[in-house]
This record gives structure tokens, C-alpha cells and sequence, in this order.
């Protein structure tokens, strides 16, 4: 245990790891809304999450931003982060969409056991993730860098980069965009009344194919975002990135309370922290044990979560 | 047959009215149904015949089919053998699937819960029989190669408890995630620790005891000592699991399966028969990994990546969870498929992924119930598909 190291890097530790869970809340948003709904664990989602990154990388190469270009100036860092959130929006939606109408509907219409569900999921993200990996050779890819890096605020110990400032800023107006989604608009009523009763809301006249698909959708495109923040600020991607990701958002989405919107957010940004904390006290390679041994013990003394579940049983 | 076409004409008389389209699809559907049916009369009546048959006749066709599955090695078939590796070596790796595919069969198939960190116990067993037994490693004891065995399948028995004491009493698919999450701390910590020296590996794993004319029996050239091995294993175990599927704690366990609540309600202990089909599951894993680290001579840390441990669920779901013979053809087709593979090309074993991926959901889809499913758990779907969802 290295307890000196974390001491004398605590504010370091703290704002990298701020800056990764906010990524894992972003994919978290997409296993609690999914959840929340069917409760299912679309453990595809994780791959939804790689194509965007991979999305983003082919639409900049196609807009002529390469590993040895110079580093944009404003104005073109801002029209390659629209792009790239485009590219990773559409991909990561049109793959969610394409996952719920290959693999999740024909299972619903037929009421089979949940389990079965998992490993038809199971499948999807096999196929998803080998088909990237037979395509790029298995190789990691380098992701060109688009933002110098700067620290923009520094108070004593203290600092945080442009690129982490940003990342989190950004995860937080995308999830706030989709609270109000979820509690303004007609749309996400129909969301929040499936998820409550769905017969009921069946009755309504809601119609249930088009919100699964709408939250599907939701989710993947978040995914995107995520997986825009996670090109900028790691910079590579990999055919295997989606697995390890997805089990951390999950994680995330569990510690907060899985169906839970904001359970989300803050179960992201707490794994962030607590991870790195972890990595600094007993090394960096174990930093991914860290996470899944927060999942078993969270498992075991709070099943549902420290804000507990929910989508529309009790508050969003 | 002529009843499949008078059906289908009785389909064409009545669908006159229907949309066109819709028409097309749904009378694809019930000549598939058809077909299927028509596939299970068969089948019954093969079962049914061979019940009729008198005893001896049974017990001897089942040696002579026991005896053939000895002699594989040695006959020369030749589309089933693999001409560019040998194909002793091919069998026993199917063996160690087959009794993989047996554990797993007693966690996912009779007692219902969904594990996907199998993999995690597949390591303990191995790297149990490696770090114990080979000189090379920082613990090494004395202990001769029958010993370490039973030390094997006692620590991924006691891996399996540790794992399900907090995790068993959480639903289904919680259990996957963190089971998963198991596996992979498992995989972590063979990369990491200093014992089990992680991408380098263990080397000199102790082989099997036994000398003929001064010569080792389990030697490093041929694999044909280990498949015989691996195959009297298999058959030990599969009858071990077979006896306990049709005793008291094989109705636990469907029971359990079927639901939770109601056998709880009849008296059934669910946690703790759950509890012993993991530390079972876990047992025969640990086992089989065990004599794949003996084969070998080596393991590192990437013999054990978490895509194998999918691999496994998919011989199980393939096949047909719940049914032994079911998963054991599961497990030879997913561990023989690529070995044969590659006789026609080197590269087809890169798309095995992605082929049992796409395996995986189009069976998912079709056939929840698997390639030869248990008879139980076909009814037990059919009955759930009426049970209609509104809306859904």
C-alpha cells in the first residue's frame, strides 16, 4: 500500500478520475435506461459504445484530420468535435437501434426467460466487437490529437486541464439534457409510464415498440458522446475497448441504482475516483480489480444501489 | 411428408384473404413448424425404440460405442480426422470442453443461474496444478501429480463458495455480471501476481505419473495418453452428474430453476442447493483445468482470456442447456470446429468469435431451447410463449 502516493497526489487523482467517470456515466445512462425499462441488462451497449469511438476516428480521417496533421486552431478543433459527435451519435444510435430490432425484439414478442435475453446480448457484442476486430486487423488505433492540452485552473495543488474540465462540463450538460428529456417532454412521459406499468400504459395507448426504440436510441447516442470525450482525451481505441468499459459503466450504473438517472452520475464519478485512489495505493495494474471488487461489495451490502432503483417506480 | 403437404394446402386455402405479404410469412413459419414437428416424432420414436430394446442389447451397443470413442486415435476416418494438427491432440482438447461443458451444464442447465466467469474456475485448477507442482514456482511443494489433483478441485470448489456465498442470493442476471467480474479479477490477478508470473507463465507443470519399459506414459510428443486420461474422466463424471441430476438434489435444482419463490415455499433450500451446484460446477471446472495445465507443461496468463469463458456458455446454450448429451455435442462442435478449420485455411479460426457470436443469437432466436434440448426445458418455454405480454 502506497498511502504516500495518494496523499501527495490527491487532487491529481481526484479530478483524472473525475474526468473518466464522467465518461463511464455517460455509457452508465445507457444500462439504466434500458433497465429501467425491460429490465435487461443490454450488455451489448459496451459495443455500442466502441463503434462510436470508431465512428468519430473515420469521419475525422475522412475530413482530413490525420495522426500527422497539426494540431487545429479554434475554429477547426470546434468543427471536428461537431463532426466527430455526429459520426459517434449516429453510429452508436443506428448500432443500439439495429441491436434492439435484431436481437432484443423477436425475444420479446415470444416472452422467453431473461436469460436468454443475456445471451442473445451475449452474441450481439461477440459479433460487434469481433467484426471491428477482423476489420482493423485487431490493431490499436491512434487517435490524432485535437486539443492541446493547458491547465485552465490551478489553485494551489489543485489543477485541472482544458481537456478534463471539458469532458466533464460536457457529460454533465448531456445528462442534464437527457433528465429534462426524460421529465419534460411527451416523449419521455411515454418512457417513464412504460417503465412504471407497461400493460397499463399499453392500455394508454402508448405504443411500446416505439419507446423500447426511442430508449434505445437515447442510449446510444449517449454512447456516442461518450464515446467523443473518450477519443479526445485517450487518444486510441481498440476492437476490445467496449468490454472492459461496459463492465465499468455497469458497475457504475449499479452503485448508484441501476434504473436510476442520476444514480448514474454520481455512481459514474465515484468508480472514477475510487479507481484511481486504488490504482495509486496498490499500483496501477490492479486499477481494474478495483472496480469489479466495488461491484461484488456493493452487490452484497446494497443490492439497489446507494440512491436505489428506479426510473419511473418513485423519482427520476 | 404427405401431412406436411396437405397442411400446407390447408395454409394456402385458408390465407386467401390475408395481406400478401403477411400471408408468405406466416405460412414460412408453420411449414418450419412443421418441419419441426415432424423432426420430434422422429425423434421420439428413435427414443422410444431404443427403450424397447432389451437390456443387454442397450448396455452393449453403449460399450461399443464407449469402446469406439477409445479407439478414435487409432482409427483412421477419413473427413473427421485433422491432417494439420495432430489429431490426438484435437480429442483431447475436445475432452477438456466436454468435461467443461458437464460443469457448467450443473450451473446453468439444471440449476438455472447464468455463469459467465466459468473461466475463473478453469484457472484456479490449472494454475493450482502449476504453481504447487512445478519447481519453477515461488511455492513449489513436493506433492507428486495424484496429489495436486484433489488440491485442484478442493480450491476451485472453495473459489466457487467464496464467489457464490454474497452473490447467489441476487437475481439472475446480477449473478452474470459479477460472475463475469470474477473471471476476470482471476485473469488480473494471473497477470499481476508474482506467483503466477503472468504473461511469462509457469513452464515444466508436472505430467501423470506412470512408466512403461522405462519410458514416461504421458510424454510430451504424444497426446494420446491424455485424451484416453481425459476421456475415462469425462465418463466418471458425466455418470457422477447423471446420479445426482435424478436424485433429490437434481429436483432441487429444477425446482429452483423453474421458480425460485415456489420451491422455497415446498421446503426446498434454494441458497444452499444453489450454493452445491456452483461448488459442483466449479469443481469440474477447476478439474478440467487441471488436466489442461498437465497437458500442456506450460500456462501464462493469456490461456485464460475471458472470450473462452463465452465460448463455454455458448457449447452450453448450443447444445441445449439441461441436456448432457445436448452440451457434449455443443462443447465437440466448439472445440473441434476451429481445429478442423484449419486444415482448409489458416485464417477461418481468426472468424471463430464471430462465428459462435452469430451462432449464438440466431440459435437464441430460433431455438431458445438448443440443438438437442432437455425435453423439460423445451415445455417449460412453450408454456411461458403463451403466457402472452400485452403489447409486447
Amino acid at each position: 500500500m502506497n498511502v504516500e502516493l495518494l496523499t501527495s497526489q490527491f487532487w491529481d487523482l481526484t479530478v483524472t478520475g473525475l474526468a473518466l467517470g464522467a465518461i463511464y456515466a455517460l455509457v452508465a445512462l445507457g444500462y439504466t435506461l434500458v433497465y429501467g425499462l425491460l429490465q435487461l441488462i443490454n450488455f451489448a451497449h459496451s459495443e455500442v459504445f466502441m463503434v462510436g469511438t470508431y465512428a468519430a476516428l473515420i469521419a475525422w480521417g475522412w475530413a482530413g484530420l490525420t495522426q500527422e496533421s497539426p494540431i487545429p486552431g479554434l475554429l477547426g478543433m470546434i468543427g471536428y468535435l461537431v463532426i466527430g459527435l455526429i459520426a459517434a451519435a449516429v453510429a452508436s444510435g443506428g448500432t443500439a437501434l439495429i441491436v434492439e430490432r435484431v436481437a432484443y425484439r423477436p425475444l420479446r414478442r415470444r416472452n422467453v426467460p431473461r436469460l436468454v435475453f443475456l445471451i442473445t446480448a451475449i452474441g450481439v457484442s461477440v459479433v460487434i466487437s469481433e467484426l471491428v476486430g477482423v476489420l482493423t486487423d485487431r490493431h490499436r488505433a491512434g487517435i490524432p490529437r485535437l486539443v492541446e492540452r493547458s491547465t485552465v485552473i490551478s489553485i494551489g495543488d489543485f489543477e485541472i486541464t482544458n481537456v478534463q474540465l471539458g469532458v466533464i462540463v460536457a457529460a454533465i450538460a448531456m445528462m442534464v439534457g437527457l433528465d429534462l428529456f426524460i421529465n419534460r417532454t411527451r416523449l419521455g412521459r411515454g418512457i417513464r409510464a412504460v417503465a412504471q406499468d407497461p400493460d397499463t400504459a399499453a392500455l394508454m395507448g402508448v405504443n411500446q415498440d416505439r419507446v423500447v426504440m426511442l430508449t434505445f436510441l437515447l442510449g446510444g447516442l449517449l454512447a456516442g458522446g461518450a464515446a467523443l470525450l473518450y477519443d479526445i482525451s485517450l487518444e486510441n481505441t481498440r476492437y476490445n475497448v467496449g468490454f472492459l468499459l461496459g463492465i465499468k459503466a455497469f458497475t457504475a450504473a449499479v452503485l448508484g441504482g441501476i434504473g436510476n438517472l442520476r444514480g448514474a452520475l454520481l455512481g459514474g464519478l465515484l468508480l472514477g475516483v475510487v479507481e484511481q485512489y486504488g490504482s495509486a495505493l496498490w499500483g496501477n495494474e490492479w486499477r481494474d480489480v478495483v472496480a469489479f471488487v466495488v461491484l461484488v461489495v456493493i452487490l452484497m451490502f446494497r443490492p439497489t444501489g446507494l440512491l436505489g432503483e428506479s426510473l419511473g417506480k418513485a423519482r427520476v | 411428408m404427405s401431412e406436411i403437404n396437405e397442411a400446407t394446402q390447408r395454409q394456402e386455402a385458408s390465407g386467401d384473404t390475408g395481406v400478401k405479404a403477411g400471408v408468405q410469412k406466416t405460412e414460412g413459419a408453420k411449414r418450419l413448424r412443421q418441419l419441426d414437428m415432424a423432426r420430434s416424432q422422429f425423434a421420439t420414436r428413435v427414443r422410444q425404440r431404443w427403450a424397447a430394446l432389451p437390456r443387454w442389447v442397450r448396455v452393449a451397443t453403449l460399450l461399443a460405442f464407449i469402446a469406439v470413442l477409445y479407439g478414435l486415435p487409432n482409427l483412421n476416418i477419413p473427413f473427421i480426422r485433422t491432417e494439420s494438427i495432430a489429431f490426438s491432440s484435437v480429442l483431447f482438447t475436445c475432452a477438456v470442453y466436454v468435461l467443461v461443458a458437464v460443469g457448467l451444464n450443473v450451473v446453468i442447465g439444471l440449476a438455472g443461474l447464468l455463469d459467465l466467469g466459468y473461466i475463473g474456475f478453469f484457472a484456479v485448477g490449472a494454475y493450482s496444478v502449476a504453481v504447487f507442482g512445478s519447481p519453477q514456482s515461488e511455492i513449489a511443494t513436493e506433492y507428486p501429480w495424484l496429489a495436486l489433483i484433489p488440491i485442484a478441485i478442493a480450491l476451485s470448489m472453495v473459489s466457487g463458495v467464496i464467489l457464490g456465498m454474497p452473490t447467489l442470493r441476487l437475481r439472475g442476471d446480477y449473478l452474470a455480471i459479477v460472475t463475469l467480474g470474477f473471471g476476470e479479477i482471476v485473469r488480473l490477478i494471473a497477470v499481476n501476481s508474482s506467483i503466477t508470473n503472468g504473461q511469462q507463465g509457469i513452464s515444466q507443470v508436472p505430467r501423470p505419473p506412470g512408466e512403461i519399459d522405462g519410458e514416461r506414459i504421458f510424454g510430451v510428443v504424444s497426446a494420446r495418453p491424455y485424451y484416453w486420461l481425459a476421456l475415462t474422466v469425462v465418463l466418471i463424471c458425466m455418470l457422477g452428474v447423471r446420479q445426482l441430476e435424478n436424485s433429490r438434489v437434481g429436483r432441487a435444482w429444477l425446482a429452483i430453476r423453474e421458480d425460485e419463490d415456489a420451491a422455497e415455499l415446498m421446503g426446498v433450500p434454494a441458497f444452499r442447493f444453489k450454493l452445491w451446484a456452483f461448488a459442483i460446477g466449479a469443481a469440474l471446472g477447476g478439474l478440467s483445468g487441471a488436466l489442461f495445465a498437465s497437458r500442456q507443461g506450460y500456462i501464462n496468463s493469456n490461456s485464460f482470456d475471458l472470450l473462452l469463458s463465452i465460448l463455454f456458455v455458448a457449447a452450453v446454450v448450443l447444445g441445449g442447456s439441461g441436456n448432457m448429451l445436448g452440451v457434449t455435442l455443443g462443447a465437440i462442435l466448439i472445440a473441434y470446429l476451429p481445429e478442423k478449420l484449419r486444415d482448409f485455411s489458416e485464417d477461418l479460426p481468426e472468424y471463430r468469435f464471430l462465428a459462435f457470436g452469430l451462432a449464438l443469437v440466431v440459435i437464441m432466436i430460433f431455438r431458445p431451447q438448443g440443438l438437442i434440448p432437455s425435453r423439460r426445458r423445451a415445455v417449460e418455454l412453450k408454456d411461458r410463449q403463451e403466457e402472452v405480454t400485452v403489447g409486447g
